[in-house]
C-alpha cells in the first residue's frame, strides 16, 4: 500500500498491524522519538481543519520528523489555478510524505496518482477520511479489546456523516457485529450503505429514532453532530440539529462498559456533563488519532524505503 | 440512403428499445457527415423490440460505449455489401470520458483536464462508479 485514501484500502491484517504499531508507540513513546529523523511531512490543506492538521502535524513531530504546512486555498498555488495534479507533483519534490484535505471528492485520489510519496486523505469533502475512522477503531479496540461481537449504535446525522459510514464499513468486516442506527427520518443511512455494506454482509441492524429506547443494548455509542454546511436550506438544519443530546439521564440504562465516541467537535449533541462519565472517551480517540497517525506514517514511510 | 443496403459501414442490431438515441449520442454519430439511421421499435421475435443503428462509414466504434449503453447489441461490420464480421458486445472493466460524473462536489467538476473515468463495481446490477467520488453512474 503506497497511500491511504479510503479506509477499506486497508487489509484487516493492515489495520492490525498498525494498532499493534500505536498500542507499541503508546506503550514505549521513547523508541520512536527519532523514527522519522529528517524526514518531512507535509500539511497540504485546501480547506480549514485545524484539528486534524494539528494531530498530523503532532505525530510527525513525536516521531521526529519534520512538517511543511501549507494552509489555506487562498494563498496557495491552487487559488492561481493550479491543478491537484500539479501540485501533488510539486510538494513531492521537497517532502518525503503528504497529508491533503480538500473540499472536493476525490481529490486524495489525484494527488496519490501523481506524487511520488506516499500520500494521506485527510479528508475529501463528504467522501472519506480514514484517519478519523482509525482514531474511532483504535478506541474500540483499547476499550473493547476487540472488533467483533459487538453492538454498536450511531446516533445522529447517519445521511451525510462520513465517518459514520466509513465506520460501517470497516466495522462490517468482523464476525458477530450488530448495528443500531438512529436518527431522525431525513438523516437516516442512505440506501446504498444498507444495501451494498449491510444487507450484502447479512450483518443484522435496526433503523431507530429512539435513543433511549435502544440504550441498553449498546456496547459502543457513536455520536455525530449536524453539520450546518451539509445542508441546503437554514431551516431544516435548525430543526434537526437538536434531535439528539445526550445527557447524563439518557445514560442511566447505559451498560456500565459502554464506550461513547464522538469525532469532535462537538456543538451540543453531548452535554459537557457526560465528560466526567467514565464511559465518555472521546477525547480518548483524539488522542488515539495521533498514535493511529503516527503508526501510519511509519508504515508508509517504510513501505516507501524512506526509513 | 437506403437503409436495406450498405455496401461499407456498420450495423449496430439487437439494441433494446429506447436505447437507440442515447447510443447516437455518446458515440458522437451526430458529427459524422456520412448517412447515419437510426431505425426505432423494429419488430424483432427474439426481443419484442429492439432499435438498429445504421451507418454508411466503416468508421471506428467505441465498443465500450456500446458496452455500457447496451451490452445486448451486436455490431456488424460490412464491406462491398456484405457481412464481414460480427462482434458481440461485452461490458467494460472501465469507461473513460464517456460520461461525465454528475456529482457537483466531485474534483472532476473543478479540474477541467482530468479524465472521467468510471469503474464497474456490479456486474450483476451493471452498476458504473466514478473512480473518484464513487457516485454511481446512470
Ligand atoms: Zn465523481
Amino acid at each position: 500500500m503506497k497511500s491511504l485514501i479510503d479506509i477499506l484500502d486497508l487489509t484487516t491484517e493492515e489495520l492490525d498491524e498498525l494498532i499493534a504499531t500505536a498500542q507499541d508507540i503508546i506503550a514505549n513513546p521513547a523508541k520512536y522519538a527519532e523514527a522519522c529523523r529528517g524526514k518531512k511531512l507535509a500539511t497540504l490543506f485546501f480547506e480549514p481543519s485545524t484539528r486534524t492538521r494539528m494531530s498530523f502535524e503532532a505525530a510527525m513531530y513525536e516521531l521526529g520528523g519534520n512538517v511543511i504546512s501549507v494552509t489555506g486555498a487562498a494563498s496557495s498555488s491552487a487559488a492561481k489555478g493550479e491543478s491537484v495534479a500539479d501540485t501533488a507533483k510539486t510538494v513531492s519534490c521537497y517532502t518525503d510524505i503528504i497529508a491533503i484535505r480538500h473540499p472536493k471528492e476525490g481529490a486524495a485520489y489525484v494527488t496519490a496518482k501523481n506524487a511520488s510519496v506516499p500520500v494521506i486523505n485527510a479528508g475529501d469533502g463528504g467522501h472519506c477520511h480514514p484517519t478519523q475512522t482509525l482514531a474511532d477503531l483504535l478506541t474500540i479496540y483499547r476499550e473493547k479489546g476487540r472488533f467483533s461481537g459487538l453492538t454498536i449504535g450511531v446516533c445522529g446525522d447517519l445521511k451525510f456523516g462520513r465517518t459514520v459510514h466509513s465506520l460501517i464499513n470497516a466495522m462490517s468486516r468482523y464476525e458477530g457485529n450488530k448495528f443500531v442506527l438512529i436518527s431522525p427520518e431525513e438523516l437516516k443511512v442512505p440506501s446504498y450503505v444498507k444495501k451494498d455494506v449491510l444487507q450484502q454482509k447479512n450483518i443484522p441492524y435496526v433503523q431507530t429514532t429512539d435513543l433511549e429506547a435502544v440504550m441498553p443494548e449498546l456496547d459502543i455509542l457513536y455520536m455525530t453532530r449536524v453539520q450546518r454546511e451539509r445542508f441546503f436550506n437554514e431551516e431544516d438544519y435548525l430543526r434537526l440539529k437538536d434531535s439528539y443530546i445526550l445527557t447524563v439521564d439518557k445514560l442511566k440504562n447505559a451498560k456500565r462498559d459502554l464506550a461513547i465516541l464522538h469525532p469532535l467537535p462537538r456543538v451540543n449533541e453531548i452535554s459537557v456533563a457526560v465528560d466526567d462519565d467514565p464511559r465518555a472517551c472521546y477525547f480518548k480517540q483524539v488522542l488515539n488519532g495521533k498514535y493511529m497517525r503516527m503508526a501510519l506514517i511509519l508504515k508508509l514511510l517504510r513501505e516507501a524505503g524512506q526509513i | 440512403m437506403n437503409i436495406d443496403s450498405i455496401n461499407n459501414g456498420i450495423v449496430i442490431d439487437h439494441i433494446s428499445a429506447g436505447n437507440g438515441m442515447k447510443l447516437y449520442e455518446l458515440l458522437g454519430l451526430a458529427e459524422l457527415d456520412c448517412s447515419v439511421a437510426i431505425i426505432k421499435n423494429v419488430v424483432s421475435q427474439k426481443m419484442g423490440k429492439k432499435d438498429i443503428i445504421k451507418v454508411d462509414a466503416d468508421i471506428p466504434v467505441d465498443l465500450d460505449v456500446i458496452g455500457f449503453v447496451d451490452p445486448g447489441a451486436t455490431i456488424n461490420i460490412i464491406r462491398n455489401g456484405s457481412l464481414v464480421e460480427k462482434r458481440n458486445i461485452e461490458m467494460p472493466e472501465r469507461l473513460v470520458n464517456v460520461i461525465k460524473c454528475r456529482n457537483p462536489r466531485c474534483i472532476t467538476s473543478c479540474e477541467q483536464e482530468l479524465d472521467h473515468v468510471f469503474k464497474l463495481t456490479d456486474r450483476e446490477h451493471k452498476v458504473y462508479r466514478c473512480i473518484y467520488c464513487e457516485t454511481k453512474a446512470n
